[in-house]
């Protein structure tokens, strides 16, 4: 069995919440093997999310040089490839930054590559099995691996719940020397921070989606705050942008926007045809509405029969509370 | 005094001046006229010289009748008064002519005339004033304020006072009197006590001043809408006989050949048939269509008449009378924006409401074959057209769920009527309701259907007017073998649209009828019974392509006052004036800017003529009604319902003949 | 510049119903209709544009068999200059680095400046792309929202990440760059087109016009197998949920935790 190695990414000195739910996947491709966790980058963040890691990973490697202060997956592709020890598997959040660096290092290892992983079902001689979702989610799909070479597998984020552990006393080790010299033919310039305001719902994982139901302009904020809570933004269906209650670009439904988030929260909708056709992938649909006839709660996961108005500022200081952790990034991936 | 071609003007005799000046203004007259006609003669053919018979009819109707025009009530009366003072006047103009160059020309000399044509100037004069005050004070908001209007308005009051200054000269110089009150009558009024000498004065200044702004008129009634004065008759001559055709994209060019077209659509001004030149000739800015047209009043950067309008004055740029072509700009984004393009929903106002019976769907259509041509299709229309590509309907849905809402309702299969449902009514969860009355309601009336169900695609009728000809050809082709192979004998739709299209854009196929007409005859010879309706105060609003189009207003209403105990209030704007839900099909697909939903307004229309439930006789209306209830607020105060709806509900309990 | 686009035909979740077919081996392919891949579109339309402002050609590129034609004819009635076909009974089962590795071949063979991919196609694996690079040794970007030709045989372009925030970064040419939805807005392909195409030799190549390296192509080089489809059992309407107002939040917060809704 190859050594198994977290990606950590990390953000102002704190690592993502992915890296627990690494350990998690890890546990369910060889439980006598706790992973290693693997932090690049630089300076004195970097150090920080290293000594944080020591309470859940008993290796931590630190790979620290300048060129790595901003995370490029060109630059990363190398110094992974160069200090990792062959055949090892790696497993790395999917997303934005995991699609642009493992198909490429699975290459450089020519390692087996299994992108956007929502479940793991165990090792079979030299084949990993595992689950993933096509066809915009519609459909789960079993894949096994051939991991006798390595493997590089991405891991959906949210899809591995970070097991109760006993607290571990890590060490942090260097391994800087071996990122080697670096060079690339793409360099990073700038990160232009999206406009306030401006959010695309299609690539929002959780959204708090608001209907009719809102009644007005004003309450409007109610569902504003709970996302912010949530790290979520807030989408709606047709008749709010009608009334010029939000903006075009936040509705959802067939004559507004596809969203594929992992979990919606449908407030005052009532579940048109319309709107739903706009909801794909399969989310967790959570629906809170007045009506207990709403069309909603047969397409929902959860239902529940309130009034947002009131509910949904209850749910917000709750989430509050629950995710007042300090260190905690609010991510949204 | 003498006869004004003796006449001295400063050193020239009348004669010579006059001959020189009529010939003068005639020849430019005719060269302008020659210079206006090149962009007809480079543009596309258009067979219009059919039926003559048939065209006769329609210009005594609209143009010597002028029919039309009393639609808006006071400038309709204006210009009935005005287009009979020029008729009346034609004889007069000619005669002034005449005595500008002969001595001899005594003209006609009718005593009932003379008294006629004088009155017919001091209307035509009183109606200029009007038309005046009508721009300047009470201002329309139709009428732009345009100075150029006022002026010509001014110039024809100048004209018939000229005309009256030259007449009353005479009258006071042989003691006559000029018909009483007339403007003549005024004029000599004004000029009684005058010495001989300046009568004659007088009378030489006001032919000359005739003549000048006769010919002055003449010429410059070709560069701007008084071009109306000449084309209208030809305009309307040359109409569209049938409005319910949609032009083919090229006249003489078969369908299975404009795969060989290197390009199709209007892409250049010149793509335009040379009516279509003629229509933007021809519009005389009167504002009616924009004031009816639906689209203008929710917002959108379309209006018909300054749709013409700006085609015209493009013409004018790249074809002037004078000097060089000077406008090098594209037709599509330099005249025409793409949104006003997409924006029409073809519901046919601003044909219906035209007295010079310019054409704009025809037009609407060319311009998005040109488009669609060019890839250039709004991003929101991709998706649905893909849809209807591979699916055959809008939504994408599969061709074998076609045929679900009639779950539980036995078709049968030797039926001789074929019930042609379409996409949204197939699909859309709601309007599946309507499927399953329409069913329900002809099997009461012991009419047996079948339907074709997963063989059954969209009938294309919005998918031709977007301009995508050639996926309506696919569509119509599959759709006319699955009818023709059934062998029925006759087909009903609930949809407007697709009655339309099955009737006018479909060839070869059994009679259509909507259902609403098999209901009206059914309730009408008592086939049918029905029981009383539930409370309300019902308003039944004219789906554009039932009514509009397709002239079917009666048969919906008497279905509904056939139902006992339903109370039925008009609203304003009915039958012909119907206002357009929004459109079917692909316009509910696009997304137009625009201030208000045309639905929404319908909506207030309805409330306002004092009803609380909205009865229509097509799904997309129904569609547009209902999501309109909701955005105006009205939830639990308005209601819609389908027509058809309505009679199954009332018809539960009732024996079917 | 000459640019290539890779493309797929997949059937698109829009028009069809996707379900696993009686035992489990593949989805339910009977009545499924097909379209390009969506961001593959975008990624085309990409190219023209590229090609047009900097006078080339655009190739388009796909990997399976005769039925793919189609799309390949769809993208050149939409103006690319020529599709290339690359069909051959032992690609059958590759995997995504078979598939790349094929391509690969395909591009050894001509010269291109730039290689665009869309984004991740239906089976979301989003990898080609990647793969395609590290194979051929060149640059990559994924998730490309705009492109801009730079002197210098370079390009600026944008990628986009989280929350809306773009990276921008220069890279050399040649690359690979996948391309996410929403770059552009593609030009409409009318039936009209289509047709005009329908006619167009496609020229197809198969193992013995390329070089694939060994090991990689076809089903018994693939390190990544699928097993089988199936649909995880799902509730008829929703679970609702009890209790006082407090109580049910409490159970909400724990169930959106577990699903990845609070962040």
């Amino acid at each position: 069995m190859p050594r198994i190695f977290s990606y950590i990414l990390h953000k102002n000195g704190a690592a993502d919440d992915s890296a627990l739910e690494l350990i998690a996947a890890a546990g369910k491709i060889d439980p006598s093997q706790p992973p290693a966790a693997v932090v690049c980058g630089w300076g004195r963040e970097l150090d920080e999310v290293c000594q944080k890691l020591r309470a859940s990973y008993a290796e931590v490697w630190r790979i620290g040089c300048e060129p790595l202060a901003y995370p490029d997956a060109e630059l990363l592709r190398m110094v992974l490839a160069r200090a990792l020890p062959p055949g090892s598997i790696l497993l790395v959040p999917h997303g934005h930054f995991g699609v642009d660096l493992s198909p490429g290092l699975a290459i450089r290892w020519n390692a087996a590559y299994a992108p956007d992983v929502v479940d793991i079902e165990g090792v079979d001689g030299r084949w990993l099995k595992i689950v993933r979702q096509e066809y915009a989610g519609i459909i789960s799909a079993r894949y096994r691996c051939d991991i006798s070479g390595g493997a590089v597998l991405n891991l959906r984020p949210g899809a591995f719940r970070p097991v109760e552990m006993a607290p571990v006393s890590g060490q942090v080790i260097d391994h800087s020397a071996n990122a080697g010299e670096l060079t690339a033919r793409r360099t990073h310039l700038e990160t232009i921070p999206a406009e306030i305001g401006d959010v695309d719902i299609t690539r929002e994982a959780v959204l708090v989606s608001v209907g009719r139901g809102i009644e007005d302009r004003e309450n409007i904020a109610i569902a504003e705050d709970l996302a912010e809570a949530m790290g979520a933004a807030v989408s709606c269906s047709r008749p709010v942008v009608d009334a010029k209650w939000l903006d075009k670009s936040r509705q959802v439904g067939s004559s507004g926007k596809t969203v594929r988030p992992k979990v919606y929260l449908a407030c005052g909708i009532s579940g048109s045809f319309q709107h739903m056709a706009g909801l794909k992938g399969n989310p967790f649909v959570v629906a809170i509405n007045k009506n207990p006839k709403a069309p909603i709660f047969r397409v929902a996961d959860i239902g529940i029969v309130d009034d947002i108005l009131e509910f949904l500022p209850e749910l917000a200081s709750r989430v509050r509370e629950e995710t007042a952790i300090p260190g905690r990034e609010r991510r949204r991936p | 005094m003498g006869p004004i071609a003796d006449s001295t003007f400063s050193l020239i005799r009348g004669r010579e001046l006059f001959l020189l000046l009529h010939l003068t203004g005639l020849a430019f007259f005719v060269y302008i006229v020659a210079r206006r006609l090149r962009p007809l003669l480079a543009a596309q053919g258009d067979p219009r010289f059919d039926h003559p018979l048939q065209r006769l009819g329609r210009v005594l109707r609209y143009w010597l009748g002028q029919w039309r025009h009393p639609r808006f009530r006071y400038a309709g009366a204006l210009h009935i008064l005005i287009f009979a003072g020029f008729l009346i006047l034609a004889s007069r103009a000619f005669t002034l002519l005449a005595l500008g160059v002969s001595s001899h020309f005594e003209g006609p000399s009718d005593p009932w005339y003379e008294i006629l044509r004088s009155y017919a100037a001091t209307v035509v004069f009183l109606c200029m004033a009007a038309a005046v005050f009508r721009r300047l004070v009470l201002r329309p908001k139709r009428y732009p304020r345009s100075a150029d209007a006022i002026f010509l308005l001014g110039l024809i009051a100048l004209l018939m006072l000229a005309d009256a200054v030259f007449e009353a000269s005479q009258a006071v110089a042989e003691h006559r009197v000029p018909p009483a009150y007339s403007l003549a009558w005024l004029a000599a009024t004004v000029t009684a006590g005058a010495a001989s000498a300046h009568l004659v004065q007088v009378h030489q200044g006001a032919y000359l001043a005739h003549e000048a702004t006769f010919f002055f008129l003449l010429c410059y009634r070709p560069f701007g809408i008084q071009l109306h004065v000449e084309s209208s008759l030809f305009s309307i001559w040359f109409s569209k006989l049938d409005p319910a055709e949609l032009k083919p994209v090229l006249w003489g060019v078969d369908e299975a050949e404009l795969d060989k077209l290197s390009s199709i659509g209007v892409k250049k001004i010149e793509d335009f048939t040379w009516k279509h030149i003629l229509d933007f000739y021809s519009c005389a800015d009167c504002g009616r269509c924009a004031e009816m047209c639906p689209s203008n009043a929710v917002g959108r950067p379309l209006a018909p008449g300054a749709f013409s309008i700006k085609a015209r004055d493009y013409l004018f740029r790249r074809y002037p009378v004078f000097g060089t072509p000077r406008d090098g700009v594209p037709l599509i984004g330099g005249v025409f924006s793409e949104e006003e393009i997409w924006s029409c929903t073809t519901c046919g106002s601003c044909e219906a409401e035209c007295p010079l019976f310019v054409e704009y769907i025809d037009k609407i259509v060319d311009l998005r074959r040109g488009l669609m041509d060019d890839g250039a299709a709004p991003q929101s229309l991709h998706r649905p057209l893909q849809a209807v590509q591979s699916r055959g309907n809008p939504f994408g849905k599969l061709e074998k769920r076609r045929a679900d809402w009639a779950k539980g309702i036995v078709a049968s299969n030797g039926a001789d009527t074929l019930y042609f449902v379409d996409s949204i009514t197939s699909y859309d969860e709601r309007m599946q309701s309507i499927a399953r009355s329409t069913a329900r309601v002809l099997q009461r009336i012991g009419r047996e259907v079948c339907f074709l169900g997963a063989k059954e695609r969209d009938s294309g009728h919005d998918v031709r007017r977007f301009g995508e000809e050639t996926l309506f050809q696919s569509l119509r082709a599959h759709n006319t073998e699955a009818i023709r192979s059934l062998e029925v004998r006759r087909i009903v739709t609930a949809d407007p649209h697709a009655f339309h299209a099955l009737k006018h854009d479909y060839k070869d196929l059994p009679p259509i009828e909507h259902v609403s007409q098999i209901i009206a005859t059914a309730v009408r010879d008592g086939s049918l019974r029905l029981n009383p309706a539930p409370e309300g105060i019902y308003t039944y609003h004219d789906p554009c392509y039932l009514g509009r189009h397709n002239g079917v207003y009666g048969d919906p209403r008497d279905v509904l006052d056939s139902v006992p105990k339903l109370r039925r209030v008009e609203m304003q704007r009915s039958r012909d004036r119907s206002f357009c839900c929004g459109g079917s099909g692909l316009a509910l697909f696009y997304e137009a800017k625009e201030q208000e939903r045309m639905g929404v307004r319908r909506v207030r229309m309805a409330a306002e003529a004092g009803a609380n439930v909205i009865v229509t006789a097509c799904p997309f209306c129904l569609a547009n009604i209902e999501d309109a209830i909701k955005v105006a607020g009205l939830e639990g105060q308005m209601s819609a319902t389908d027509l058809t709806e309505l009679v199954d509900r009332v018809t539960e309990t009732a024996v079917a003949n | 510049m000459d640019v290539l686009v890779c493309v797929k035909r997949v059937p698109d979740t829009a028009e069809n119903e996707i379900v696993s077919n009686a035992d489990g081996t593949d989805i339910e392919r009977e009545d499924l209709t097909y379209s390009i891949n969506e961001p593959d579109n975008y990624a085309v339309e990409e190219a023209l544009q590229i090609a047009s402002r900097t006078g080339g050609k655009v190739t388009v590129v796909t990997v399976g068999g005769e039925d793919d034609e189609d799309i390949l004819r769809r993208e050149m009635a939409m103006g690319a200059h020529q599709g290339v076909l690359l069909a051959d009974d032992g690609f059958q089962g590759s995997d995504g680095r078979g598939v790349a590795a094929i391509l690969k071949a395909f591009v050894e063979t001509r010269r291109f400046d730039l290689i665009l991919t869309g984004v991740q196609a239906d089976d979301g694996c989003a990898q080609v792309g990647g793969m395609l690079a590290a194979m051929l040794d060149y640059p990559f970007a994924s998730l490309v929202t705009s492109i801009e030709v730079v002197e210098g045989g370079k390009l600026k372009i944008a990628r986009e990440i989280e929350g809306g925030s773009r990276e921008i970064h220069a890279i050399d040419l040649p690359c690979v760059l996948s391309i996410q939805t929403g770059i552009n807005e593609p030009r409409y392909v009318g039936m009209r087109g289509i047709r005009q195409v329908a006619s167009l030799p496609i020229p197809r190549f198969g193992a013995p016009e390329m070089a694939v390296a060994l090991g990689y192509a076809g089903r018994q080089n693939a390190k990544v197998v699928r097993d089988g489809y199936y649909v995880p059992a799902a509730s008829g309407g929703a679970e609702m949920l009890q209790g006082s107002r407090e109580e049910v939040i409490e159970k909400l917060v724990e169930l959106l935790k577990a699903k990845g809704g609070l962040n």
